[in-house]
């Protein structure tokens, strides 16, 4: 037989015209590993399970996205800044201007049913309400999470004793239980986020006992132990990095649903009291004039719509991010 | 020399053999956000009625994604528009929607996938999941559709096949779910039967029952059976043909025979040599490929192997080779084939050299643990 | 096959790891149990290499386990160095770790995907303080190249950013950042393709000549486990069929399950026939195994003794053993005069 390459006929020209060494500047080793490298995939991002590179489709992160951090910014911008920015005094009476509509002289956004600034009530307000929200999620985060981080991880009966006790907790009616605390401890803004902090420990809990119970299966840990890492070691520095981000993720729209509760607690006027301005005593308040002046009670209720929506989409963005990265491990 | 005519562009005149499926330079590509996938890149065989081709590939070759694109069952919106045709009895199925595919699967092909436990449902029990189809498509009643399961779990070796009728998945073990499935892929008595990597999860012993009873019954039912495989043992002597796929195209298509006898391709015979063998002493160092296979979403201009390739010259980095052909029936995607005296001259000048015109060094390529 | 005994152990001073009756079974509730091994005996002498084989469920990834105590084996005796393991508790247990170390199946799970390669890979120094002085990261530095990457480029990469082969080379260097004796190799390649699991198999080689390592080398594949192995125990249902060493436990299997396991490997060569079906049915739940010996509903030399009498370990040859009545190679000899004549060599 004569050589192929003269004699035989290319039967399927199937010209290709790719890139090249499009990912050379992220290659990784190079050297020893030159081989193993230099084979195609020099990349970071190689999806190792490749064989049906299905669809994972571009995430929807454009423009509602970007509206939705840049609404978060303005709220806590507005929040931290209330006392230097140009803003009359929030609980400043003028019965003349009361119920006055959005762009009237000196009030933006109009006046409420005592002629206060509703605009400058809203800032004021977004204090209580960030400041009731972080500080119960935080409360939640580390003491819900290092508890179920360590019953997740150590099992056995004190597992079962912790889990009884958050179940028992859990299956309380909530607002209930939160009416029955704040009138029993008071209204001020620490015993209010110290009442909810404490209510939302179950739930992260749950998140945080169910990553670990996850994670702990994973043979780095296993690994780490046979090592011989001691415990505490293993929890912190092996346990705790891959738990933290789903609870976070999750406290991220927990937020939310904090404001909403602070709003409902001010809806039956146990939330900080008056005349403190607070997101949700404005709309309890503005519900008086919802005949005449509906903006009053409707700027509030839109500011706080826009701010659990705004958190719940960006929530949803992070974690689905992270959750992608942690599909692709 | 005889030359294949095998023509990408279909002949006007009818196939004389009759094929049962014939795939003409299919296309599936993905629209990643790393880039354009491209999966499937340029696929062309032929399958006659009653023979078996089986399609041999490391992960990320493309295999899995082609056996989804023969049935048809990719999500239409994942895979990019593609070009090709998927004929099945001389119809495209490619323009069919899963409606229209619906009288296919079953009756006309049918697939049996790696993980018997994905493609049963575990809370159907098992003599409804095989009667279902049956029912569906050959309108039997619920008495003989039941005496046909019995008989189709016969035929797959279950014992007891009455019992297991009532029974779930999981109280089965792999290798009888892997028979149920099986079962389930027969019941409609399928012209062409598609394995995707049927006996992965399965220990070696029941992975020989199961390869023997897929043999069995493609010879009893005269079906045509696509069996896609990563392991060349598997399909060493179980189908007629064996199509070896690298990075999304066939590289190495030849009747078995001939391409355990003659392999052309380097992928190919790196693809043999590295595999240890029972035969070979202990610590025999292994002929490892160095590297790993390309990004499928940044594939290069030339040889797709070539960066692993002992043989790789200029031209391989300049251009993908064509597929060529030195006897009928024997394609493949390589300006040096090996076994001839082009290979063996490109061998000699890398060796002289110390390394390929891809830059790999040649002792990486030879004992290499990289 | 039921393959209890301990008639293959070895009395040599080079022995680093001695496996006696060891049995893990697992608590199912209401009395019944998994018996997921059953009595298994081995050892292994300095520098070799033994392969643990066998089908899936046969036990052989739990006693890789409970050797190194998770789980706790139920009972049997497990000695490094002469040194009782599995007496031990909490820090004294704790300060045998260094001394032997383990790689998965699963090298993307075995990699904790939130910390860098470098931090990973020296994560054993920084646990035993060994990192004083930048001798960690020359460490590292050493060990990363030894197994084939480049410090500097990988080092500061999570495990995401790698293929599943160079994923288990960061396995392999981290298990060897200590320095261990002994290396339990649980099913290091069959998560890799077959041209990846020629490279590894060889770096296993490689790290073995280079750091004198004893290895415990668990897999399913016997082309795999005869490759990399010096002796091969054969496991069944929790309970060892066959040792020996390697060449002549190939060439002439004795135990009828290992002539079985033999003859179902695919042979990538179309010349070699279609091989018969060697064996029916599966492997019976370790909740409730056969009696007398474990293999005799599959095997095709069962007798009626099988069932009544769980066969011992015996010698069939130099260094090789086998738990059976009817082993295969002495097909026509009667059993007892097959063990005659080994007990006489």
């Amino acid at each position: 037989m004569s050589a192929p390459d003269d004699a035989a006929v290319p039967v399927a020209p199937n010209r290709t015209g790719a890139l090249v060494g499009a990912d050379a500047e992220r290659a990784g080793p190079s050297g020893t590993a030159a081989a193993e490298l230099q084979a195609g995939t020099q990349t970071g991002v190689t999806p190792l399970t490749p064989d049906p590179p299905a669809g994972r489709r571009k995430r929807g992160k454009g423009v509602v996205y970007w509206f939705c951090l840049g609404w978060l910014a303005l709220v806590v911008l507005a929040a931290i800044a209330a006392n230097w920015l140009p803003l009359p005094d929030p609980n400043a009476i003028d019965i003349i201007n009361k119920t006055a509509p959005p762009f009237s002289e000196g009030h933006l956004l109009g006046t409420d049913g005592l002629g206060r600034d509703i605009l400058s009530r809203l800032a004021y307000g977004a204090r209580v309400s960030l400041v009731i929200s972080v500080a119960a999620v935080a409360v939640g985060i580390i003491v819900g999470g290092t508890l179920g981080m360590v019953v997740g991880y150590f099992r056995g009966r004190l597992e079962t004793a912790v889990m009884a006790v958050i179940d028992v907790i859990l299956a309380f009616p909530g607002l209930v239980l939160l009416l029955a605390l704040v009138a029993f401890v008071g209204q001020s803004l620490l015993a209010i986020t110290v009442v909810i902090g404490f209510l939302s420990i179950p739930v992260y809990t749950r998140v945080a006992r169910a990553a670990t119970l996850a994670v702990s299966q994973r043979e780095y840990v296993l690994a780490a132990g046979l090592m011989g890492g001691k415990t505490t070691r293993i929890l912190f520095r092996e346990i705790m990095p891959n738990v933290i981000l789903p609870v976070a993720a999750f406290g991220l729209i927990a937020l939310g649903v904090v404001i909403v509760l602070e709003g409902s607690l001010a809806f039956l006027g146990l939330s900080v009291e008056a005349p403190a301005a607070t997101w949700g005593s404005m709309i309890a308040e503005g519900k008086r004039h919802l005949d005449d002046a509906i903006h009053i009670a409707l700027i509030p209720s839109v500011v706080m719509f826009l701010t659990v929506l705004s958190l719940n989409l960006v929530g949803d963005v992070l974690r689905s991010r992270f959750d992608v990265r942690e599909a692709n491990l | 020399m005889s030359i294949a005519a095998e023509l990408p562009v279909p002949p006007a005149t009818p196939d004389p053999v009759d094929p049962l499926l014939e795939v003409r330079d299919l296309h599936t590509w993905f629209d990643t956000p790393r880039g354009m996938v491209r999966a499937v890149d340029g696929v062309s065989f032929t399958l006659r009625r009653g023979a078996s081709i089986g399609i041999v590939g490391e992960s990320g070759s493309g295999k899995t994604v082609l056996s989804r694109s023969i049935m048809n069952l990719l999500p239409k919106k994942a895979a990019v528009p593609a070009s090709g045709e998927v004929l099945f009895e001389g119809r495209d199925l490619r323009p069919m929607s899963s409606k229209q595919m619906r009288s296919y699967w079953g009756p006309q092909m049918a697939m049996v996938f790696q993980d018997p436990m994905t493609s049963l449902n575990g809370v159907v029990k098992i003599g409804r999941q095989i009667t279902e189809g049956l029912r569906q498509h050959l309108d039997l009643s619920r008495q003989d559709a039941d005496a046909e399961a019995v008989r189709l779990l016969t035929s797959v070796g279950i014992p007891a096949p009455e019992r297991r009728l009532g029974e779930y998945p999981h109280q089965l073990s792999g290798g009888m779910r892997q028979r149920v499935t099986i079962a389930i892929a027969l019941a409609c008595g399928p012209k062409l039967l598609m394995a995707d990597e049927p006996t992965t999860a399965l220990d070696v012993t029941v992975q020989a029952q199961i390869l023997d009873l897929l043999a069995r019954q493609q010879a009893e039912r005269s079906m045509g059976m696509v069996l896609v495989t990563h392991d060349l043992g598997v399909v060493a002597n179980r189908t007629d043909d064996i199509a070896v796929m690298y990075a999304g195209q066939i590289v190495e298509k030849a009747s078995t025979r001939t391409l355990f006898r003659r392999m052309r391709h380097p992928y190919t015979e790196a693809l043999m040599r590295c595999i240890p063998r029972v035969e070979n002493p202990s610590h025999t160092r292994l002929d490892a490929i160095p590297g790993r296979p390309p990004d499928l979403a940044a594939l290069p201009v030339g040889c797709r192997f070539a960066p692993r390739c002992r043989y790789a010259q200029p031209e391989c980095l300049a251009e993908n080779p064509p597929l060529f052909s030195d006897e009928p029936g024997h394609e493949y995607r390589c300006f040096f084939p090996v076994g001839t005296s082009a290979g063996a001259e490109a061998l000699e000048r890398n060796e002289r050299a110390g390394s390929t015109a891809a830059g790999t060094t040649m002792d990486l390529l030879t004992k290499a643990s990289a | 096959m039921a393959g209890s005994g301990t008639a293959h152990l070895r009395d040599r001073d080079d022995i680093v790891l001695t496996v006696e009756d060891l049995v893990v079974e697992f608590p199912l509730g209401r009395g019944r149990k998994v018996h997921a091994v059953s009595g298994v005996s081995f050892d292994l002498a300095e520098g070799e290499t033994l392969g643990l084989v066998g089908e899936s469920g046969c036990g052989k990834s739990t006693t890789g386990k409970a050797i190194m105590q998770v789980p706790r084996p139920t009972r049997g005796s497990v000695r490094l160095r002469g040194r009782e393991l599995t007496g031990l508790h909490g820090d004294d247990l704790r300060k045998t770790r260094p001394q032997m170390q383990m790689i998965f199946q699963d090298p993307i799970s075995s990699l904790n995907p939130r910390r860098r390669v470098r931090d990973i890979v020296g994560e054993g120094l920084s646990i035993w303080n060994r990192d004083r002085d930048g001798a960690s990261r020359s460490r590292v530095d050493e060990l990363l190249s030894a197994v084939g990457l480049d410090p500097e480029t990988a080092g500061g990469r999570r495990a995401h950013e790698f293929s599943g082969g160079q994923c288990q080379r960061i396995c392999i260097a981290r298990s060897l950042v200590l320095d261990p004796d002994v290396l339990i190799c649980d099913e290091p390649v069959s998560a890799l393709d077959v041209s990846v699991q020629a490279q590894i198999l060889n770096l296993l080689e490689d790290m073995k000549a280079r750091y004198g390592l004893t290895m415990l080398f668990i897999a399913h594949d016997l082309a795999v486990v005869k490759n990399i192995s010096d002796r091969v125990a054969v496991m069944y249902l929790g309970k060892v069929c066959e040792v020996g060493p390697a060449e002549s436990l190939y060439a002439r299997p004795t135990h009828p399950y290992t002539n079985a396991l033999l003859a179902a490997v695919p042979r990538p060569d179309p010349e070699a026939g279609s091989t018969s079906v060697p064996l029916e049915g599966d492997v019976p739940s370790p909740v409730d195994p056969p009696s007398g010996c474990r293999f005799r509903t599959r095997c095709p030399r069962a007798q009626e003794r099988c069932a009544l009498e769980e066969p011992l370990v015996r010698p069939v040859g130099e260094d090789h053993f086998v738990a059976c009545h009817f082993p295969v190679h002495a097909a026509d000899a009667p059993a007892d005069a097959v063990a005659g004549v080994a007990t006489m060599s």
